[in-house]
């Protein structure tokens, strides 16, 4: 079988894309829910009724209603294979919720990635709008924009006191979910990231990792988003969390200044550590390498690594994943299969171009 | 920290809700977690807000009063009000007319709010939009009237007329 696209770039294209602040913040999200009004939510669906919600809003894209945003492509859950569902994962285009549990779960997926649609998610409609760097407010107006458009089509579930209705009581009002994803290393490092992230859910924001085990953070990533959906409009929890989001910037890049003046030799020591380990080794598990990328990547925003670019570090965030390396080798992995393959990925990426 | 399920082994997830100034704390170890079937937040394994929500739910502060959870049913989808407590989601657009009179404080926990500010549908909301501009304007009639200001109130008594049109036109 012919790879999809999607499957083939560990990057989306979107993420090639330099963005504001982008040493700092990685991507910009906004997701929002939506129900169709005569329709069940997507967990006491029939099959039945579930197909009827798929086709309907399945519809809005392939009668061209989206074209004037860009090339859009549809995909029905159950045409993929489980490895594709899970590369979609781990590219955060899917929730693992729609790749293992949904009915008449489809993905509307735009050429550039930057826009994916979930229909038979939690809800019925999921619109995802994820831009580089920090640009919450830009991800905001474009899932505006296609809401707005589907709901020239279909009857949202609307009440006037309640706003938006959703499947779960969290996400009731706005249907908004804003999320920034940030590398902060300096603030781990100078142990001031606790402190930082406990405050920012004193304000109604909530901190987890990337692929998020827990609390724990792998990579020094950590992505902020907000909790409050009632009772607030859209701007002031977009506003909200970018100056939460835009203070947490200046404190890591004081915390990179400091780390440089005080004690530059003991970074330089950590960073190229890293990159020797990442251009050596032969075994790499999955946690050991998103630090040593952690380290690289900080090297490289602070210049003292010249040869490689920050994109290859995000690629490379990505490409490791358990499914993205089945995808790249082609063959199931066990799990010392795969930190060996890990390691050897690593070391194509990073040797020298010749 | 220590688990809260098992009381040994050590707390690897970590949940804090805020809102309004009143905390809610929960640390759990990963194994408790499993066994619990709950989920991880992020993993393939479910979504434990769901979970946490039902213990929000738990604390019903009119318990005792009114019908019981158990006899509150969805007349669209069949759900009994007990039931969402125990998922923590709805199972329809109209759970939340038929649940509506509990879930005031449910959302002001989850909140610290229970009315809607935000953005409306501009097609099936049109409606709602030109109530709500209707109800600016007469705010803004009145003090002009108040203040004697009557060529403004005039042409303000014109608009909310045009809209009001609207809105039966509808």
């Amino acid at each position: 079988m012919e790879k999809r696209r999607f499957a083939q770039d560990a990057l989306s294209e979107w993420m090639r894309e330099d963005g504001p602040d982008s040493e700092i913040v990685i991507s910009s999200r906004i997701r929002i829910a939506r129900n169709l009004r005569h329709h069940p939510f997507p967990m006491l669906a029939t099959n039945q009724q579930s197909r009827e919600v798929m086709e309907q809003l399945t519809e809005v894209p392939r009668s061209g209603k989206l074209d004037e945003l860009g090339a859009f492509e549809t995909f029905v859950l159950s045409d993929l294979s489980e490895l594709e569902k899970r590369v979609l994962v781990e590219k955060h285009l899917i929730s693992p919720n729609l790749a293992n549990e949904s009915r008449g779960g489809a993905l509307v997926l735009s050429g550039s990635e930057s826009v994916s649609i979930m229909i038979n998610e939690e809800d019925h409609l999921r619109i995802q709008c994820l831009y580089p760097g920090f640009q919450i407010r830009e991800a905001w107006q474009l899932a505006s924009e296609i809401d707005d458009i589907f709901e020239q089509e279909v009857d949202y579930a609307f009440s006037e006191r309640r706003g938006y209705l959703t499947s779960c009581p969290t996400n009731v009002g706005t249907g908004i979910r804003a999320s920034i994803m940030m590398h902060l290393p300096a603030l781990v490092l100078t142990q001031q990231i606790n402190r930082i992230l406990s405050a920012i859910t004193q304000v109604g924001l909530a901190v987890r990792g990337l692929y998020g085990e827990g609390s724990e953070a792998i990579g020094n990533l950590f992505q902020i988003s907000n909790q409050i959906t009632l009772g607030q409009s859209e701007d002031e929890i977009i506003d909200n969390l970018y100056s939460v989001a835009r203070q947490i910037i200046e404190h890591e890049k004081a915390a990179r200044e400091r780390l440089m003046a005080e004690s530059q030799i003991r970074i330089e020591d950590r960073v190229q550590r890293s990159y020797g380990i990442l251009s050596h080794a032969t075994i790499m598990d999955s946690k050991e390498a998103a630090q040593r990328l952690s380290d690289v990547r900080l090297g490289i925003d602070l210049q003292l690594i010249q040869s490689l670019s920050p994109q290859v570090m995000n690629e490379l965030m990505v490409l490791t994943q358990p499914g993205f390396l089945q995808q790249v080798f082609s063959e199931p992995l066990n799990t010392e299969e795969r930190d060996v393959r890990r390691a050897e990925l690593i070391r194509r990426y990073l040797s020298p171009k010749t | 920290m220590i688990c809260q399920e098992c009381g040994t082994k050590q707390a690897t997830l970590h949940f804090t809700k805020i809102v309004n100034g009143e905390k809610t704390e929960f640390h759990i170890c990963e194994s408790c977690a499993r066994e619990k079937g709950e989920g991880i937040p992020g993993t393939a394994n479910g979504f434990s807000i769901h979970s946490l929500l039902s213990g929000l739910l738990e604390f019903e502060p009119s318990a005792g009063l009114g019908p019981k959870p158990q006899t509150i049913r969805c007349d669209e989808c069949g759900l009994t009000y007990s039931q969402f407590r125990k998922i923590g989601r709805f199972g329809c657009s109209s759970c939340y007319k038929h649940f509506s009179d509990r879930l005031d404080p449910l959302f002001k926990r989850v909140h610290g709010n229970a009315s809607h500010v935000g953005k409306i549908p501009k097609r099936s909301g049109g409606q709602i939009k030109y109530k709500r501009e209707v109800e600016q304007l007469k705010k803004e009639l009145h003090q002009h009237i108040e203040q004697e200001e009557f060529e403004q109130a005039a042409s303000i008594r014109d608009q909310i007329r045009e809209l009001e049109s609207k809105i039966t036109d509808l």
